[in-house]
């Protein structure tokens, strides 16, 4: 084991656990956050940062394979699914009526 | 419709082609990976499915005919028995696949998986979305203000 591959292992795992705490930290926000559109903006944006750091890190873990191809194809389809599918429920929401209360809480 | 959703059409006319590319790639490489015809027949009448939601059933049945989705799910169910009856006339078994290459009979294998997995795949597809059209065409039997 060189240093090469040393250096390769350990920029791989710093990417996959800092990418586990985006995806851990928008959980709680997704829990803990007051009102709904709060609770979606924590789980959208997270979310993506978190996907895009675990699948960099899993690429440079399986190196230049076929594997990685597919975790980048992967990653391009949530890159774009997501933020979508946050649009479409944000949009569903605004439309029946579910006002966001962020004034409320700027006036008091 | 036509002035709303716009970035849903949008994402819509990209990911749709990529679905349908995903489906092929589950039906021909299911005899090495998971995969197969029921999970790419799901996958390709994803497809469908999500073209009719956000253009519109008329739009997708434009593209997709029901009487063209009916033949399907029957011609699908007639690949795979025909598959088997033919093998019945080599003097083989029902679904032998062996029959097709008596030589090398991993080969009549090959052939035989490939030509039934592609028979149930054409009917999953003809039939999950046979059942969409049947659920989204259906009349709504209440409107919101008879509650």
């Amino acid at each position: 084991m060189n240093w090469a591959t040393i250096l390769i292992d350990i920029l791989s795992w710093v990417l996959i656990l800092s990418g586990s705490a985006f995806v851990v930290i928008g959980a709680v926000g997704t829990l803990r956050f007051p009102d709904f559109w709060s609770r979606l903006h924590a789980a959208s944006v997270s979310e993506s940062a978190g996907m895009i750091l675990l699948v960099a890190g899993m690429c440079l873990q399986s190196g230049l394979t076929l594997i990685t191809v597919k975790l980048i194809i992967i990653g391009g389809f949530i890159f774009i699914t997501g933020p979508t599918s946050t649009h479409a429920v944000s949009n569903a929401a605004l439309t029946s009526g579910e006002k966001p209360d962020s004034d409320e809480g700027a006036a008091k | 419709m036509h002035h709303h959703h716009l970035i849903l059409r949008v994402v819509t006319k990209m990911l749709v082609g990529a679905i349908m590319l995903f489906a092929f790639y589950v039906q021909f490489h299911g005899d090495f990976s998971p995969g197969g015809g029921f999970q790419a027949g799901v996958i390709m009448a994803v497809a469908f499915i999500i073209y009719g939601i956000v253009f519109g059933l008329d739009k997708a049945e434009q593209v997709f005919p029901p009487w063209l989705v009916h033949k399907l799910v029957a011609l699908g169910v007639l690949l795979y028995a025909g598959v088997g009856v033919v093998s019945m006339l080599l003097g083989y078994n029902y679904l032998d696949y062996d029959a097709f290459s008596p030589h090398h009979p991993s080969h009549g294998q090959h052939w035989g998986i490939l030509l039934v997995e592609l028979g149930v795949g054409i009917t999953v597809t003809g039939v999950m979305v046979a059942i969409y059209y049947a659920f989204a065409g259906r009349p709504p039997p209440m409107k919101d203000e008879d509650w």
